[in-house]
């Protein structure tokens, strides 16, 4: 449900940077660690984008995988399980990579093509 | 027409968090620490302010309610002679599931933040939402009953390695449950390696006054920016 307030989120902070432009593509990109689910996103995208610039832009999102770091041997690794444990040197410290991202990525926009005055 | 790339990578929340920081600023330019309390429905977050906060010496404490729709937790609370603001949420589609920093705003005119020490909010009953959204809190605590089974850690990762202090509540009913203990507590220490936590009985007292403890000393911490 808290991807309603998500989507309009992303929506505010497109809008910001298309400058008043028209929105076709919104990316974003989604940690393994959030829970936030895409095709709830997308759903509630298309709803809070309907009034604006981002009203027929296409919403994708890049999944970005949990990876982790033992602080202590170096190792590192991908998972989809939450267990922040090192199998080396369990418990060891670890840390996180990748996978607590919920950014906005980049957006395309249509622009009028440049004038070029004829020589 | 053509199409252009615009660059961007900005957090998505990060109008959320601007506005975050600022109830931080007006928290602490009044001196006031504040608690965001997170759980799901039921796990007992009003039943525990009710058996923490009505002795806290010279803590002066005051409670911000977060629910989508009623004031029955606020009205519990006002019982207590502690300052209550109601914050309801039920606005929109079925009401939101989590408290956001726009809205924390939006309640603080409402409170005498220069005469309380330290401000709980509790949250929206969720273990999902409001681990996603920042209200200018100096802390955040979850409780987590043992009714709730020992598998949470797992399903709720993010709520759980999103708090500084993990309660387990409901202790007294650990007799009647097939609860395992241990294997909760391997759980927390695989998603959230070492966070401290203490449980307790909200209804029996068992363990409150070390929670108590523990909000004597976050009201009395000096404030770190964010």
């Amino acid at each position: 449900m808290h991807e309603l307030s998500i989507a309009s989120a992303i929506v505010d902070t497109a809008t910001k940077h298309a400058d008043g432009r028209q929105v076709s593509v919104v990316s974003v990109r989604v940690g393994g660690l959030r829970q936030v689910t895409a095709d709830s996103l997308r759903f509630y995208f298309e709803i809070v984008a309907r009034d604006g610039v981002c009203a027929q832009a296409r919403l994708e999102c890049t999944q970005v995988a949990l990876r982790l770091r033992c602080r202590d041997c170096g190792q590192e690794w991908e998972t989809d399980q939450p267990e922040f444990r090192c199998s080396r040197c369990a418990p060891g410290s670890v840390e996180v990579l990748t996978g607590e991202e919920l950014e906005v990525d980049y957006i395309e926009v249509e622009e009028e093509a440049a004038c070029i005055a004829p020589g | 027409m053509h199409r252009t790339r615009v660059r961007i990578v900005e957090d998505a929340l990060d109008a959320n968090n601007t506005i975050a920081r600022a109830n931080r600023e007006d928290f602490d330019r009044a001196a006031v620490r504040v608690v965001n309390l997170m759980s799901a429905p039921g796990a007992g977050k009003t039943t525990l302010l009710e058996a923490a906060l009505s002795d806290l010496g010279a803590i002066r404490p005051g409670v911000l309610e977060g629910d989508v729709q009623g004031s029955l937790d606020a009205d519990r609370i006002a019982h207590l002679h502690i300052p209550v603001v109601q914050l309801n949420t039920g606005s929109g589609f079925g009401g939101e599931c989590h408290l956001d920093a726009n809205m924390v705003r939006s309640a603080l005119p409402a409170l005498a933040l220069h005469e309380l020490d330290l401000l709980i909010v509790e949250n929206v009953g969720n273990l999902v939402c409001p681990a996603e959204f920042r209200i200018g809190e100096d802390v955040r605590v979850m409780i987590s009953s043992v009714t709730e089974g020992e598998d949470k850690p797992l399903k709720y990762p993010l709520m759980f390695r999103a708090c500084e202090l993990v309660v387990i509540n409901k202790i007294d009913l650990l007799p009647h449950l097939d609860f395992d203990l241990e294997l909760f507590l391997h759980h927390l220490d695989g998603v959230h390696p070492g966070v401290p936590r203490m449980l307790l009985s909200a209804k029996t007292g068992e363990g409150v006054e070390e929670f108590r403890a523990w909000l004597r000393e976050v009201a009395t911490r000096v404030t770190v920016p964010v």
